[in-house]
């Protein structure tokens, strides 16, 4: 187990963060840059000393400020796979890995190396230096480095950013199975919820060095604490004012016009969010059909295809997202310039206090 | 063709003025001295010691340089402290001393009267006018060549690859042999190189501190120089050796940059 408590100012920033993390289980710290939440890794390894807190690892007390205990970074057992990966550039692949391993005579260390770039499938470019690696690769040697050792604790900065879009689908499937695959507690920072949903088992959505909102991602994404946490999560938020309906639903005027209902309760100042796969695109004039209580006419900005969906920017009272099929786009028609009614249902409304 | 146009030429102009003014001089040695007039002043006894003695003093130095100065620009380039840049404009002065005052300031501090002197004579040591007095001087003008690029090449290294080393389980110390030393190569070998040419190269320091005995304190430069008013020949022959020798040290430094920069990782 690991247990992370520190609060510290970090430059302008007040990092107070308070982290338990179950072995075999990965916790995800999502939220933007400056956050702190490279800070929270630094702590943890101890390249970072609070003004307080606490490390703990394996029953082990790595910090305590109140007890003036501090083990040095070299001597607690952390994994840390740097966000530039910081490999030793003047070092080969299975060196880099080797460096981890002291005590041992050399073939032994290069036959645990190799042992380990082979499972993460690079075992024919173990020679090479992290100069002719392309950056799935390095990811992929640093990760092998970072776990050589057996680490208590892993500990990952944004370990997918480096990579251009294509590499990091695959190395993210590849990075997920590891940490399944690993006893020790993880401890992973992003500053991509998609990412943080994908390989955390829990997410913690960190704003201005204070933990918001900690869940599973389906929690945080069902019921966001905050228009913050809503925004991160990638769902369309807008504000607006409610007031209780005598429906039973809360009816919303959004700013800059236009009126939406939710099954949430709310009074006064709101954010509304709602996911853009929820929003259900019809051709302008329409009537009102089906079981959508929401719709707003909107213009279509733009068309950008991802995959096999199509997002749409959309201009309404506030700007909004849309995801619907390639089918439905090509059936609708939609281009930018295009006027369509943007529907969705009271139920996937949600609305938090602002 | 107007995409060079007046400007373009004013910069091949002054590179090739430049290039007229700093090459010319060089070769005009070896115009005069012919093969045989090298041979014979290697040939020569004097000469012969004067390039040992360059030889020796210089290594020496450039191991104490190296020795103590790589460490002390590294505590320079990665830690902050008051009183840093006091710290690093006293680390230059040399740089700017002339070398005529940097000698009469090595006679005033551990010269025979110096305010030093008592302390070095009762530790038994010898210093002025002695081959001792030669490497004292050769470090004390040649170590701020060193240390300042030296400075420069650690605080180029990126700070996450010692925090990386620290998390794998080795102490700082360990990291700075095996990481930060390893990847600052490059930038350390031209600070060497300059320290070193520097060190071969000088004169007045020596000369005021140490005087200009044969065999003992008189280098090449001091030696040209003993030379020049009574055979102009030998004192060319001599020039022509020094020469060879810097621009040996200048190429050999280029090949290391130039393996390190081919091995990738320079541009890291």
């Amino acid at each position: 187990m690991l247990s992370v408590e520190t609060r510290t100012a970090v430059g302008a920033l007040r990092l107070e963060v308070e982290l338990t993390v179950e072995p075999g289980e990965c916790l995800a710290l999502a939220g933007p840059s400056g956050a702190g939440k490279t800070s929270v890794l630094r702590v943890a390894a101890g390249l970072l000393r609070p003004a307080e807190g606490r490390v703990r690892a394996n029953g082990e007390t790595w910090l305590d400020t109140a007890k003036g205990l501090d083990v040095p970074a070299e001597r607690r057992r952390c994994g840390y796979v740097f966000q530039d990966y910081a490999l030793f550039p003047h070092l080969s692949a299975w060196q880099n890995v080797a460096y981890a391993l002291r005590g041992l005579g050399r073939r032994e260390r290069r036959g645990r190396a190799l042992e380990l770039l082979e499972r993460l499938g690079l075992g024919d470019r173990a020679e090479a230096r992290p100069a002719s690696l392309s950056g799935g690769e390095r990811q992929r040697v640093a990760l092998a480095r970072a776990v050589a050792r057996d680490p208590d604790v892993l500990l990952l900065d944004e370990p997918l950013s480096a990579l251009d879009a294509r590499t990091r689908a695959a190395a993210a499937r590849e990075l997920a199975e590891v940490l399944r695959g690993t006893e020790s507690p993880s401890l992973l920072v992003t500053h991509d919820f998609g990412e943080a949903a994908q390989l955390g088992n829990r997410v913690g959505i960190i704003d201005a060095g204070r933990i918001v909102q900690e869940g599973t991602p389906s929690e945080l994404a069902a019921a966001p604490r905050s228009a913050f946490v809503a925004d991160f999560t990638g769902a369309v938020v807008l504000t607006g004012t409610a007031r209780p309906g005598n429906d039973g639903l809360t009816h919303v005027g959004l700013d800059g016009g236009g009126e939406v209902a939710s099954v949430d309760r709310g009074d006064g100042p709101v954010a509304v969010s709602v996911y853009p796969w929820e929003i259900a695109i019809e051709p302008a004039g329409e009537p009102r059909h089906g079981s959508a209580q929401n719709r707003l006419g909107v213009e279509v900005l733009s068309v950008t295809a991802i995959g096999n969906r199509v997002r749409l920017g959309l201009a309404g009272p506030q700007p909004l997202a849309a995801e619907v099929t390639q089918a439905a786009a090509d059936a609708l028609g939609l281009r930018p310039g295009a006027n369509v009614t943007a529907s969705w249902k009271a139920a996937a409304t949600r609305l938090v206090a602002r | 063709m107007r995409r060079g146009g007046w400007f373009g030429i004013v910069l091949a102009l002054c590179l090739a003025l430049a290039l007229t003014f700093l090459t010319v001089p060089v070769a005009a040695i070896f115009a005069h001295s012919t093969p045989r007039d090298l041979v014979s002043t290697l040939g020569d006894r004097s000469s012969l010691d004067a390039l040992w003695l360059s030889l020796r003093t210089t290594a020496v130095s450039m191991a104490i340089i190296l020795a103590v100065g790589t460490p002390a620009a590294y505590l320079l380039a990665t830690r902050s402290f008051r009183g840093k840049a006091l710290v690093v404009t006293l680390v230059e002065l040399p740089l700017v001393l002339p070398p005529a005052v940097a000698g009469i300031a090595l006679l005033a501090a551990v010269g025979p009267s110096g305010i030093l002197g008592g302390a070095v004579d009762a530790a038994g040591i010898e210093l002025s006018f002695t081959t001792a007095g030669v490497v004292v001087a050769l470090t004390f003008v040649s170590s701020p060549f060193y240390v300042r690029q030296a400075m420069a090449a650690f605080a180029a290294v990126d700070r996450s690859l010692l925090d990386a080393s620290r998390t794998l389980g080795a102490s700082e110390a360990r990291g700075f042999l095996r990481v930060v030393i390893p990847v600052a190569l490059p930038g350390l070998a031209s600070g060497a190189a300059l320290a070193l040419g520097r060190a071969l190269g000088e004169f007045g320091a020596t000369l005021m501190f140490a005087g200009s005995f044969r065999g003992v304190t008189q280098t090449v430069p001091l030696a040209i120089y003993d030379r020049f008013s009574t055979d102009f020949d030998a004192a060319l022959a001599l020039s022509a050796v020094l020469v060879a020798v810097s621009a040996a040290i200048l190429l050999a430094v280029k090949l290391v940059q130039g393996g390190a920069a081919l091995g990738g990782w320079q541009a890291e």
